[in-house]
């Protein structure tokens, strides 16, 4: 072993980026209150510092929903496509057209296994994109199908998840309009990719959006919470635990047609895919500059996803969903929200999970079931197992 | 779920907080150090300080087996990763830990395969499934996580696989509070034991603290109840005058310990002359080694490691920090240069650090935050 | 550090008598017991602590309650100081 020591050129170089942070670093002299806002304040700073990119290669926490995801998008896809439309960052794009307006989005799936409990990449596919278009408060119509093939999927495989693709598109009532297909060398893919667009239309006056919610309105989330994250990580098969849990993939757009025609108070919808519920809570609380207060022990979830959780040391809040929304809707007309929901079989244990208010301004807090608080922050990458 | 939610109950808290308050000397500071990351991490789950008085502070201690791995060990497992036919095992908590250069999940960017294992016995699974490739399983921990590896040893030598090893960086957490004892900056009134450590070790460990450092320790449990509960505890002995180590987490902790665990662990590992701890710097027989007959599932012999020191940016203070001289917010590189996206130190790595569960889960000044709350 | 979960042993498997199945909150895991040797033997209904896929030690359900009777005796010490607290506002 050698003896000598260098210094990681990182952490060297985070340090020189904010030197004047550390000259400026709040003497130890004063209140201590006073002196830990300071602190506080200046993190707000930097927190609110536009992003960038400082990885040197994509890493698997890009895609995974978290703070490596936002950055990305912002500071590179964002930078570079930028306009109105897209600087809003919606589940769907609305657009104008004649006679009405459009919602238009785009989603990708490389969900492995292909096939899981409850569902299988096919009708994840189509689920996804009829939701975004359904956050969006649009009627879903068309979508578009687009596969990356590795050579080698048995074919069989293949078929099962275009019978499953059109099942689920049959439910939603949406059309296959058009398609594409690409076949990669083995090894380049993980059996298949599908991509899938969807257009739908919009049919309220309603301006939906996280930016949207207000002190006073509600939070509510449509059903429990996590299941298809934890049923996915489960039938990987490399945690060797068994469960009954299935995952919760469905077409939201039809509850979401009730929940709109029962109340004119919703603001803002979002479906909490990757980086679950505490991601988009985070979103709504910085768009709209709020502050969002949950509730720990309001907010639904099977006690095998809590088993789960437990086990593996992370927190279910950040697990994905593939057919559960958050909604927020005015303080008033919560209680309506909620029976809307709970009259669609996929709402039946919708929720108020907790409340805006203004201040403090960009923070999700958790009102624990411990009685306690704590901040529930957006998360860099995927949450993984721990063990300490 | 059962031995969980009973330990959970906000209205005995409640109760509980009634008493410490009472407790409390008027006038009186007083500072516990919870030694585990364990606690640390319970602590900010469930904002457990919403319900002590003003006047106790909790210090964070240095019980965070990814925090105190020096960067140099993560470069390290990359070098063994590598290498070529290895694919390098361990647990989630180590996927993020950023080494001189870089972390696992960088260095798979690149072209390694580092995989994220939920036991050690999966690693070994993992090899007895791949024979042409070398499964390394870094392991890392104190007490609790030692006699699983150890295990997984005795059952590889049983098996006759020889294509699995272990990278050793298992710690032990007496000689780590001795150094914290030692160091002169220091003001603790009492110590909440670690809970999971002492189902091994016992309780007989920490009597030293009491009998020569005059400080009183609880063995602490892991719910929020038993943390309040050890608080309470902690606080009767010194009004009664008593400096004793007592055991609060009786459903799990023997007081002697789990005697097969530590046999397992005396079998395949020996202590090291010296370790380097991150944050606290070089500590004397405070970390464990394959032994030699077992120096076959040994990484560090089988492969040859560059093995250089990388040290933390002079600004980084966790030092103070983790004797709680410090708190994390008082550290000049906190939350500007060093945040959990770029951890430049030891408090910031994992979630459990004592930085890193200030940063994710107490940035807040308290009073907004109860107003915030209030229904 | 180190995490570690309450789960119920469902079954001692067979074949293998330092392997159990597990359930806790509705998931099963197979979990080695290897480390429990010492004590008495593991069987259906035992509570272990699970720790990185081993059990470190039995739970011990006469101390689980002595601690809740501690807390439940606190709780109790609390009620009867807060009716006190209203008593005297009455009067």
């Amino acid at each position: 072993m050698s003896t000598g020591h260098r210094y990681a050129e990182w952490a060297q170089r985070a340090v020189a980026e904010h030197a004047d942070h550390i000259d400026g670093h709040p003497p130890a002299t004063g209140r201590t209150s006073d002196r830990e806002q300071q602190v506080l304040d200046r993190i707000d700073r930097a927190r609110r510092r536009k992003p960038k990119v400082k990885d040197e290669r994509i890493t698997l926490a890009h895609g995974a929903g978290g703070k490596a995801t936002q950055t990305l998008v912002e500071a590179m896809f964002l930078d570079a496509f930028r306009n109105p439309v897209l600087e809003r960052l919606d589940d769907a794009a609305g657009v104008p057209a004649e006679g009405g307006r459009l919602a238009f989005t785009t989603d990708s799936f490389v969900v492995s296994p292909l096939f899981f409990p409850g569902g299988d990449i096919g009708d994840l596919a189509v689920n996804g994109t009829v939701n975004d278009l359904a956050m969006a408060g649009a009627r879903p119509l068309y979508l578009s199908a687009g596969f990356i093939l590795e050579e080698g999927l048995p074919t069989h495989e293949l078929r099962r998840v275009i019978d499953s693709m059109a099942q689920a598109a049959e439910r939603a009532g949406v059309r296959v309009v058009t398609g594409d297909t690409k076949v990669v060398e083995r090894g380049k893919g993980d059996g298949c990719y599908i991509n899938t667009s969807g257009v739908g239309v919009v049919e309220h006056d309603l301006a939906l959006g996280p930016g949207r919610a207000r002190p006073g309105d509600a939070v509510i989330v449509s059903g429990p919470v996590g299941d298809h994250g934890v049923t996915i990580m489960l039938a990987r098969g490399e945690l060797d635990i068994e469960s009954d849990i299935e995952s919760d993939t469905a077409p939201m757009h039809e509850m979401v047609r009730d929940l709109l025609a029962a109340t004119s108070g919703v603001r803002c919808l979002r479906d909490a895919t990757r980086g679950g519920v505490a991601t988009i809570l985070n979103e709504i609380a910085t768009a709209s500059e709020t502050a969002v207060v949950v509730d720990e022990s309001a907010v639904p979830m099977r006690p095998e996803v809590r088993g789960a959780s437990e086990i593996l040391g992370i927190d279910p809040l950040y697990v994905a969903c593939e057919g559960r929304m958050v909604a927020v809707v005015d303080g008033a007309e919560a209680d309506t929200a909620v029976a809307a929901l709970r009259r669609h079989p996929l709402g039946q244990d919708a929720a108020v999970i907790g409340t805006i208010k203004d201040d403090p301004p960009t923070l999700v807090l958790l009102k624990t079931e411990f009685g306690g608080t704590r901040i529930v922050d957006v998360l860099i990458g995927d949450p993984l197992p721990r063990i300490c | 779920m059962r031995f969980v939610d009973e330990y959970r109950d906000a209205e005995q808290a409640e109760a509980l907080a009634a008493k410490i308050a009472d407790l409390c000397e008027p006038g009186r500071h007083y500072k516990f150090m919870e030694v585990c990351g364990g606690h640390t991490h319970t602590i900010y789950k469930h904002g457990l300080e919403d319900y002590l008085p003003d006047n106790i502070t909790l210090v964070h201690g240095p019980g965070c087996p990814v925090c105190v791995i020096p960067m140099g060990r993560v470069d390290d497992a990359i070098h063994i990763a590598q290498q070529p036919d290895v694919i390098m095992t361990s647990f989630g908590d180590m996927m993020r830990v950023p080494g001189g250069t870089k972390s696992f999940i960088d260095s798979n960017a690149d072209g390694t395969t580092i995989k994220m294992v939920y036991s050690p016995l999966d690693a070994l699974k993992l090899a007895k499934q791949r024979p042409d490739q070398q499964v390394v399983f870094m392991a890392i921990g104190f007490e609790t996580t030692t006699p699983s590896t150890a295990m997984t040893v005795l059952r590889a030598a049983e098996e006759g696989v020889d294509n699995f090893s272990v990278f050793c960086n298992h710690v032990t957490i007496i000689p780590a509070i001795k150094a914290i004892l030692d160091s002169p900056d220091l003001r603790l009134d009492g110590f909440l034991g670690p809970g999971h450590v002492s189902t091994v070790i016992g309780c007989r460990p920490y009597e030293f603290i009491a009998r020569d450092y005059h400080k009183p320790l609880v063995v602490a449990g892991f719910e929020p109840l038993d943390i309040l509960q050890s608080i309470y505890m902690l606080l009767r002995q010194l009004n009664e005058g008593r400096c004793e180590v007592e055991n609060q987490y009786g459903r799990v902790v023997p007081w002697e310990g789990n005697q097969v665990a530590l046999r397992a662990i005396s079998d395949t590992m020996e202590l090291r002359p010296y370790f380097e701890w991150r944050g606290l710097g070089f500590i004397s027989h405070s970390a464990l080694r394959m032994r030699e007959d077992y120096a076959r599932f040994d990484a560090e012999r089988a492969f040859d490691l560059p093995g250089v020191r990388v040290a933390d940016p002079k600004a980084c203070q966790c030092g103070e920090v983790l004797k709680g001289v410090l708190k994390p917010w008082e550290c000049k590189v906190f939350g500007t240069a060093c945040t959990p996206e770029t951890p430049i130190g030891t408090c910031m790595v994992s979630s459990e650090g004592a930085c890193a569960a200030y940063y994710n889960y107490g940035r807040f000044e308290r009073d907004r935050v109860k107003e915030a709350t209030r229904a | 550090m180190c995490l570690g979960i309450p789960g119920e042993v469902v079954e001692v498997r067979e074949d293998r008598s330092d392997l159990a199945k597990v359930d806790v909150s509705g998931v099963r895991r197979v979990i080695n017991i290897g480390l429990l040797e010492g004590e008495e033997a593991v069987g259906p209904g035992d509570w272990i602590l699970i720790h990185v896929g081993f059990a470190l030690s039995k739970i011990d359900e006469r101390e689980a309650q002595a601690a809740l009777d501690f807390l439940k005796g606190i709780g109790q010490d609390y009620e009867d100081e807060l009716d006190a607290l209203r008593q005297s506002h009455i009067e």
